[in-house]
């Protein structure tokens, strides 16, 4: 199953992934990202990736 | 039968459209056109990383040629489109024959505002790759920086040429900066952390010319003030590029215009994205134009959904979304915020180091916010926007989390 993986050095807290999928992501205190869920169903992979991808700083993918 | 949609304009909003495309399960061809020959890269770096050396220029990519590869993305870079013939559904192009096209989409964005002061060299716009390469290598000579423009990119290269340690003087005919977008009270909050940073102000003074070469300028101000600088940089707006149209029959004005579903008024295969899109935001009920990047990745995905589902096409009714790093301050903006709009602020940057800007237009309901350094307050009020929340349900919210914090900067 495809998996979304954070890179947390990278995320600078501008909460577009968790406006775009709200039951994925999640930001902590520190406005640093959470990964609600790491394993993305193929039947989501587009509402996720899409998600991913609206990320400003690149911190997000979905991967095979 | 096989389709071709092709994109002109090869920024984000372009390359996310194609990306979208794809991901929606398009299986037609797709040929994303640009203007400049560089590989597709991103903006927001320009003025911040980029500017202060601390991003390589591949960071900043948003398309490599395997990735469109793999994605199946024909690359056209090195051509400007010249126009459309709508009922032939050809785009011409510069030195290039014209493309087919089934659906078009149009993502050309917008450029620097030109210096109504000359342009010659040392004199700077801040838009492209090459724009950042330029300013940061005068940068790197030292000597003195003028910035004229408090806006967003004015403001954010002033506090990356001062991390440069350069002397810098920010120019702004509006007496109180911002103050276009937000109500005085935070417009000064950004005067004082501009000041506090050490940046020069002189706000309510146009420039009324540049004299003098690269290196030894004079701005002659209109209250008769001169400002020396080895540097300056004009960031006075940008404007849509949408003059190529001119002849291709489309309802142009001040960005090309789109109804709901940002199809062109007129010719329903025509989409447009990003800056140069100037839609029918049909909860607002008015045509507008966003020249923020959230905006263009978030049309894009729009615009792909409709081109794949032409019968169940959906409103592109986004909550407005912009952030700004200037000097130790992320500053972010949701909604629609300033006009004639009421606000209530909760902590402030001298106790708290964090505050958040509430604006309402009936006095109840959230219709924007202005936040700083403070991602809970962020996420409340983004996630506010979208479902509906009242000021005084947030204040609730957030007050109780506001505990004084020593300030970063000073
Ligand atoms: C320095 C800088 C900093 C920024 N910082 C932020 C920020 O912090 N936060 C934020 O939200 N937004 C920021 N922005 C704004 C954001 O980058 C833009 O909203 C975004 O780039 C718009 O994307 P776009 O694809 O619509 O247009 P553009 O990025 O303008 O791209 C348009 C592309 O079309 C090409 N083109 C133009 N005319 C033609 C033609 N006739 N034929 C072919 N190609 C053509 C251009 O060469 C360009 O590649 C910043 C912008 C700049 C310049
Ligand atoms: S969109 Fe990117 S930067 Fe923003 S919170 Fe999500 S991962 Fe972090």
């Amino acid at each position: 199953m495809p998996v979304v993986k954070a890179d947390l050095q990278a995320c600078q807290g501008y909460a577009n992934c968790v406006v775009g999928a709200t039951d994925y992501f999640d930001l902590d205190d520190d406005g640093i990202v959470i990964l609600l869920r790491t394993e993305v169903p193929e039947s989501e992979r587009a509402r996720v990736t899409e998600a991913a991808r609206s990320c400003p700083v690149s911190a997000l993918v979905v991967e095979d | 039968m096989n389709t071709t949609t092709v994109i002109v304009g090869s920024s984000i909003g372009g390359v996310r459209a194609a990306q979208s495309l794809r991901l929606e399960g398009y299986e037609g061809e797709i040929i994303l056109v640009g203007e400049d020959a560089e590989l597709p890269y991103d903006k927001p770096p320009l003025s911040k990383a980029v500017l202060a050396g601390k991003a390589e220029e591949s960071s900043i990519r948003l398309l490599t040629r395997e990735q469109a590869e793999d994605a199946r993305i024909q690359l056209v870079l090195g051509h400007a489109a010249t126009g459309i013939d709508v009922a032939g559904k050809l785009l011409l192009l510069e030195d290039h024959e014209p493309l087919r096209f089934d659906n078009l989409v149009i993502a050309t964005g917008a450029s620097a505002r030109p210096s109504p002061w000359g342009q010659r060299p040392g004199i700077h716009v801040l838009r492209s790759l090459d724009d950042a390469r330029k300013l940061r290598a005068d940068l790197l000579k030292g000597g003195q920086l003028a910035v004229i423009g408090a806006g967003f990119i004015g403001a954010e290269a002033a506090a990356t040429a001062r991390s440069l340690g350069l002397e810098v003087t920010v120019i702004d005919p509006l007496p109180i900066p911002m103050s276009r977008i937000f109500n005085p009270e935070i417009g000064h909050w950004f005067g004082d952390l501009h000041r506090n940073n050490g940046v020069t102000t002189i706000f309510g003074t146009g420039v009324e010319a540049i004299e003098g070469e690269q290196g030894s300028f004079t701005l002659r101000l209109t209250n008769g003030q001169k400002v020396e600088a080895a540097t300056v940089l004009v960031g006075i707006g940008a404007v849509p590029n949408d003059a190529w149209l001119g002849s291709s029959g489309l309802l142009v004005d001040n960005g090309v215009v789109l109804d709901e579903y940002c199809r062109a008024v007129d010719a329903p295969q025509v989409y447009g994205v990003g800056d140069v899109a100037r839609w029918r935001h049909s909860k607002h009920g008015e045509d507008i134009r966003i020249e923020h990047w959230t905006n263009a990745v978030e049309q894009a995905a729009c615009v792909a959904y409709n081109i794949t589902h032409p019968d169940s096409p959906r409103a592109y009714t986004p909550v407005e979304y912009v952030w700004s790093d200037q000097h130790d301050w992320k500053i972010q903006v949701v909604g629609r915020v300033g006009g004639n709009a009421e606000h209530i602020t909760i902590g402030d940057p001298e106790t708290h180091g964090r505050f958040a800007a509430l604006y309402t237009s009936d006095g109840v309901n959230l219709r924007g916010a202005a936040i700083v350094n403070w991602p809970k307050a962020l996420l409340a009020c983004r996630r506010g926007m979208a479902t509906g929340i009242t000021v005084e349900e947030l204040r609730e919210t957030l007050q109780p989390l506001l505990e004084p914090r020593p300030k970063v900067a000073l």
